[in-house]
């Protein structure tokens, strides 16, 4: 068996597992004094659930944004679905992000496309054949929860609704990794139980999903990894953790 | 790749920028139309250059009887006296060759020259002059000669035709050096104008190409549609100006030659290879300006 986490050593042995390896990574942003992350070193196994917690301005988006390639870390290592990203070209990175899945706060839908088109246009824009695409989306509606509801226009959903068209997008094309960026920042309690069962359903079939999130309530119920950042550092690194533990 | 997947991409592009794209197609039409009028002025410069620097030589006319010209006196060169001028102009320094033009060989050539003009039906044999037509070995020495002939009996004017020729091409130069200034002027104009309308284009897409860019299409599926509404507006401002190319062949090129008497011509040959230089250069200009721009607004 391979515990990244608890393993130090013999890291490369275990990289077959590994989803993301972040290895010392320091970033900066230009004009900034403070580091947007100081010296992560994180492991994340294939098909683990892992909440990014922590305040404004702790580091999770900068976090999220290293592991697609928006960003490059000034000093450490970063491998993501056995790529080093640093030896990535710029003209690869597009295939790095067909295997990763991106879910936001503010749902990023086409208005004038319904649900089906902008579940169907991620396909397109990666050149998937129109016969795949027809079998696919209807399937990943169904998933997440929207059958009957593919010809409805986004303005015409609620917003959990909204946002599970988002992650159906973000899932269509059977990604490795789901990155969630306070997925429920815009939707209601009761509604976020919704998201997160999908999430949770797409996490079974193997996603690995990272999701940062500041919703106390719901890393408590669902009992899995939690990763806490503040100033860019880690502070806790707990599996089946809850939100606030580390006060 | 799928072609009708871009392509609806750059027909709604160029739909919602449809007043930039008909300001693009404008510049980009009239900039190679100047282009274009300047290479074809700068053939016809060529030809006739080729045509005319064969023939320039020289020109000695001679007094005919009642000749209006005061070095005659009112009469004609006697037998002897041209005789002595031929023997005169052969013994010059300079002088390559030097043959005799009748009345009848001057009207033949007079004829094959202005064969379109109307003066041609006025004009009878007996108005043309005689003349010894002088072969420099080096054109541009003409002027010793010239002056050495000036003056001498019988001779009623020594002229150099270059000296004819050479106002009408400092003209035609002129002409084509401003065609091609403002050839210049609006393909610059035409380079910004599309930088422009690309990042419009890029900015009314910014929701599209950022899903493009999380759900990772390449490049080129991001940037093709952009590129090809540069090209196509290109394309279109090509088209444009081949026809007012065409229009400026028939209507200036070919009316101006009969009129002057230019003796060369250009056919439909060159005006074909000046359209296809004006077109790839044309788009060549739309897709550059949309490359550079959509580095600088489409960051991938």
């Amino acid at each position: 068996m391979c515990h990244p986490r608890s393993v130090l050593t013999p890291r490369l042995a275990c990289r077959d597992a590994l989803v993301i390896h972040f290895d010392n990574v320091t970033k900066v942003y230009a004009n900034q004094n403070r580091p947007a992350l100081d010296h992560v070193s994180v492991d994340v196994d294939k098909g683990e659930f892992v909440f990014l917690v922590g305040p404004s301005g702790s580091g999770k988006s900068t976090f999220l944004r290293l592991i697609l390639k928006e960003e490059r870390p000034n000093s450490g290592a970063i491998h993501v679905a056995g790529k080093d990203l640093a030896r990535l070209s710029n003209f690869k990175v597009p295939h790095l992000r067909r295997r990763i899945g991106c879910v936001f706060q503010d749902f990023r839908l086409l208005p004038n496309k319904n649900v089906y088109e902008n579940v169907a246009f991620a396909l397109e824009v990666i050149g998937k054949p129109r016969r795949f695409i027809r079998k696919v989306v209807p399937e990943v509606i169904e998933l997440v929860g929207l059958e009957g509801k593919a010809h409805r226009m986004p303005d015409e959903l609620s917003g959990g609704e909204q946002q599970r068209v988002a992650m159906a997008r973000a899932f269509v094309n059977r990604p490795m990794i789901l990155l969630a960026d306070e997925p429920t920042g815009n939707i209601d309690p009761a509604t976020s139980i919704g998201i997160m069962k999908v999430l949770d359903r797409i996490n079974r079939t193997g996603t690995t999903v990272v999701m940062a999130t500041h919703d106390a309530a719901i890393v408590d119920s669902m009992r899995k990894r939690v990763v806490e950042l503040e100033d860019g550092k880690i502070v806790r690194d707990q599996s089946r953790g809850v939100y606030g533990q580390a006060y | 790749m799928r072609a009708n997947f871009i392509f609806s991409e750059v027909w709604i592009g160029l739909r919602r920028n449809l007043t930039m794209t008909i300001a693009v197609i404008i510049t980009v039409a009239v900039g190679m139309a100047m282009l274009g009028v300047g290479l074809m002025i700068n053939a016809q410069v060529t030809m006739m250059q080729g045509y005319w620097y064969d023939k320039v030589e020289v020109s000695v006319f001679l007094c005919a009887k009642n000749s209006q010209i005061p070095a005659c006196n009112g009469k004609a060169i006697t037998d002897a006296q041209t005789k002595a001028l031929e023997q005169q102009i052969k013994a010059m320094p300079g002088v390559e060759k030097v043959y005799f033009e009748d009345q009848a060989k001057a009207y033949e050539n007079f004829q094959d020259s202005a064969a379109n003009n109307p003066l041609v039906n006025a004009t009878k044999v007996e108005d043309m002059p005689t003349s010894f037509r002088v072969k420099l070995a080096d054109p541009d020495k003409y002027q010793p000669v010239i002056d050495a002939l000036n003056g001498q009996p019988g001779v009623a004017q020594a002229m150099n035709q270059k000296e004819l020729i050479e106002k009408f091409f400092v003209m035609l130069d002129k002409l084509r050096g401003g065609a091609l200034a403002v050839a210049i002027i609006l393909v610059l104009a035409a380079a910004l104008l599309i930088g422009n309308t690309v990042r419009l284009s890029a900015f009314n897409r910014r929701r599209e190409t950022g899903i493009m860019r999380l759900v990772g299409a390449s490049n080129l599926y991001i940037q093709l549609p952009f590129v090809m509404e540069g090209m196509i507006a290109g394309l279109v401002g090509g088209v444009f100006a081949a026809v007012m190319l065409i229009v400026a062949k028939v209507f200036l090129f070919e009316e101006i030659g009969r009129y002057l008497a230019l003796g060369a011509q250009i056919g439909w040959n060159d005006v074909a290879s000046v359209i296809t230089l004006t077109m790839v250069i044309g788009v060549l200009i739309c897709v550059l300006a949309s490359f550079v721009t959509l580095r600088r607004y489409l960051r991938v």
